[in-house]
């Protein structure tokens, strides 16, 4: 009963946003402002509720039905030719109900903050048609069942992604960041694709995510049985997860991706469409923990990523470049999670992170807007004055992201680096020593997040404006009551999930998922272990704050100066981002432009249009040419010709 | 009354043809061209009736009338046109009328 409700709910999800894109993307010009917001907005908060109705009404199953407790449900059948069926089919787990409650949860509030933010845009209905898009991608991603229609989904959220960067396409440089993240999403998509045609037509798998579970993991399975194939499928998936997730080395789109409005850069940018991969494979977990080689690899890039990430994050001047870069950061704390079978943690952290992530872009939108635009936070200052709201909002986010006690961040953070401390591979393929490694790269990443955000929280709302002719306001309702909400998220997000047995409801909720991963994964923790390493990183927290609060309000405030004078060309590298766009422009980008440019001259100028076009027209015109001759005009050639002719069909036919 | 020859008359329509062809092919003058087609179709005409009367059948006969007629109506139409090309290029030189050539 509640189940065949839940399953028509699935609909509602995923097809309001659409509906909502359709209507805002083709009528807007016959559609009243009023409208387009009504429709925008109301299309995820649609979807959020019946999300939320369905949550709670599987809740009740629970105590009923010892089973698994998973809904699915068939639109049509997709593609069926030969041994390959794949349905339109969508699926809800406790998994997909986790990410489904976050899109939807924090889209929502986006979509509401966008009303705000938005409010004097020509191109109003443009924007909320492609946001909603994105809404209906990402739900696609996160329900579909099959590995296909997650592509789809997958795809989707790249082209909007796209869109909404390059929304002010008007500007070239917004355009060309556009243009930047779709490419480099392209490159990791390709693995993906690869990944699965591998799965699909070399192992002869299925792209059912549930029915390959069920194959993967039933005790004779074949497909356990081929590990170097599954290392090949995990490797090329996750290589589609290094480029949406933004990981080392196709993390260079995301901190440009910031061209576009802010409330993009919170939806997409951080909460939602950068998890992508981080989902993907919590989604298969059951084939990754067949890997560890794979396993070792993502935690390696996460735990890499995290540092690298941080330790930019530390010398840029731009708000939004600090936030991106900083989600570059936890975004590798994530794949941490997940690399070392922590899978739960991984998710959990997701979670979290959606929330004060969200939260802090909004704040960074807010600051913006009542700065006219300016992004440079030299330029900042003092704002706590006149933005109360924001700036509390954005303390608690700060906070919660630095892994103060007691806030979200700090659960989820701390789940990943215990796990990265005490998590083995069951089959101990790969050196026991490396887990500990990525703990210390990621507590080093610890100790720099909680710096950067408060350096860039005392840059932009202590001391004094150090700008003349800024007049800072206050936000409008409809964008400090999403900053609310999401600051409360920020706050008691992780109390879901605290470290212990039985109140870790989290973990409780997400065990059916990961039950049989979990199998294969080794600890060799215990509470004690895990409460002293909850003191270390609290220590490590407040340490990174106390330092940000010495260098950019204290005594020490003319170290950064100092440090920056005494090491230039560890800062100039730190602040040209390590060079890596320079680096990737010397070995890919004009390489690739200059083989472009040469085939544009002598393939496609040169052999296309000169041979094959131009080359059949000109042969044309030369038999034209010596037709024409005989063609003369003059009456008495032709009769000429015609009594040479007759001559000649005289004399052979007698 | 001696009959002439079949060849006799044949000989002579092809002279008639030949030199109304050569006159169409070399000439330059479009009115000695329009004479020359005349001679070319009375050509024709001569060996018409030459073979009529060697099969002893009239039926050919009707046939030189058409092409007289044929030749009439040509000719009106080719002495307007030569007429109209006088007055548009003041000659009838055929060499030099090369207005339309593309």
């Amino acid at each position: 009963m509640v189940k065949g409700q839940v399953a028509t709910l699935l609909y509602v999800i995923v097809f309001a946003p659409l509906a909502g894109a359709v209507v805002n993307g083709l009528f807007s010009r016959w559609l009243s402002r009023r409208f387009v917001s009504a429709a925008g907005v109301g299309a995820p908060f649609l979807s959020f509720a019946a999300a939320l109705y369905s949550f709670v009404g599987l809740m009740g199953l629970r105590g009923q039905e010892p089973e698994f407790t998973a809904v699915s449900t068939t639109l049509f059948s997709w593609i069926s030719t030969g041994p390959i069926s794949i349905d339109f089919s969508l699926y809800l787990d406790p998994l997909s109900m986790v990410m489904t409650l976050v899109v939807t949860g924090v889209g929502s509030l986006i979509h509401l903050y966008s009303v705000g933010y938005m409010h004097g845009d020509p191109s109003y209905a443009r924007y909320f048609s492609h946001l909603n898009l994105f809404m209906f991608s990402m739900l696609l991603l996160v329900l579909g069942r099959s590995l296909l229609l997650l592509f789809v989904g997958w795809e989707g959220v790249g082209l909007c992604s796209y869109l909404l960067i390059g929304f002010w396409f008007s500007d070239m440089d917004k355009a060309i960041a556009g243009k930047k993240a779709f490419i480099v999403n392209r490159i990791g998509d390709f693995g993906f694709l690869l990944g699965m045609f591998v799965l699909l037509f070399w192992m002869g798998g299925t792209l059912d995510i549930p029915a390959l579970r069920d194959a993967v993991t039933s005790p004779d399975s074949r497909i356990a049985s081929m590990t170097g194939a599954v290392t090949v499928v995990t490797l090329c998936l996750f290589v589609g997860a290094t480029g949406k997730s933004a990981q080392i080395p196709l993390y260079v789109w995301l901190p440009d991706a910031m061209a576009g409005p802010t409330p993009v850069s919170a939806l997409i940018h951080a909460a939602t469409m950068v998890t992508a991969g981080v989902y993907m494979i919590a989604r298969l977990n059951f084939l990754f923990v067949l890997a560890p080689v794979t396993m070792a690899v993502v935690a390696g890039v996460g735990a890499l990523t995290a540092l690298f990430a941080a330790s930019i994050g530390l010398a840029q001047n731009d708000i939004k470049k600090v936030l991106a870069y900083s989600t570059v950061s936890q975004l590798g704390y994530m794949f941490l999670g997940v690399g070392m079978g922590a899978f739960g943690a991984g998710i959990f952290h997701l979670m979290t992170h959606a929330f004060f992530k969200a939260c802090l872009f909004l704040g960074a939108g807010s600051v913006i807007h009542a700065m006219h635009g300016e992004q440079d936070i030299q330029k900042m200052g003092g704002l706590a004055r006149s933005m109360p709201i924001t700036r509390a909002t954005f303390l608690i986010s700060c906070l919660a992201i630095a892994g103060v006690p007691g806030l979200s961040g700090f659960f989820s953070k701390d789940e990943i680096l215990y796990g990265a401390f005490v998590l083995r591979h069951g089959s101990g393929a790969v050196a026991p020593w490396l887990g500990k490694l990525y703990f210390a790269l990621a507590l080093a990443a610890a100790l720099m997040t909680a710096t950067y955000m408060f350096r860039l929280y005392f840059l932009t709302f202590s001391g004094e404006m150090r700008s003349h002719d800024a007049h800072p306001h206050e936000s409008p309702a409809t964008m400090t009551i999403p900053l609310i909400l999401l600051a409360a998220g920020a706050i008691a997000a992780g109390w879901v999930g605290l470290p212990d047995e039985k109140w870790n409801l989290f973990h409780h909720y997400l065990e059916p998922v990961f039950a049989w991963s979990g199998e294969r994964i080794v600890s060799t923790g215990n509470h004690a272990l895990e409460f002293t390493l909850m003191g270390l990183s609290s220590v490590v927290a407040l340490t990174g704050i106390g330092l940000a609060w010495l260098m950019y309000r204290g005594a020490w405030r003319d170290e950064p100066e100092r440090i920056a004078r005494a090491l230039p060309r560890l800062y100039r590298a730190v602040f040209n981002k390590y060079y890596v766009d320079e680096l990737y422009a010397f070995l890919f980008v004009r390489p690739l432009q200059r083989l472009s440019r040469w085939s544009f001259r002598w393939v496609d100028a040169g052999l296309v249009d000169g041979v094959l076009v131009n080359g059949s027209a000109r042969s044309v015109r030369g038999v034209g040419l010596l037709t024409r001759m005989m063609v003369n005009g003059d009456v008495q050639a032709y009769a000429v010709a015609v009594f040479v002719g007759l001559a000649v069909l005289v004399w052979w036919m007698f | 009354m001696t009959s002439i020859p079949l060849s006799h008359v044949l000989v002579l329509a092809l002279a008639l043809f030949t030199i109304g062809a050569v006159g169409v092919m070399t000439r330059r003058n479009l009115l000695v061209v329009l004479m020359s087609i005349e001679l070319m179709l009375n050509g024709a005409n001569v060996a018409f009736l030459g073979f009529a009367r060697w099969h002893g059948d009239s039926l050919a006969h009707a046939a030189v009338f058409i092409v007289m007629a044929v030749a009439a109506a040509e000719v009106s139409v080719g002495l307007a046109l030569a007429m109209a090309l006088f007055r548009h290029g003041r000659t009838v030189d055929v060499d030099r009328s090369t207005r339309l050539k593309g």
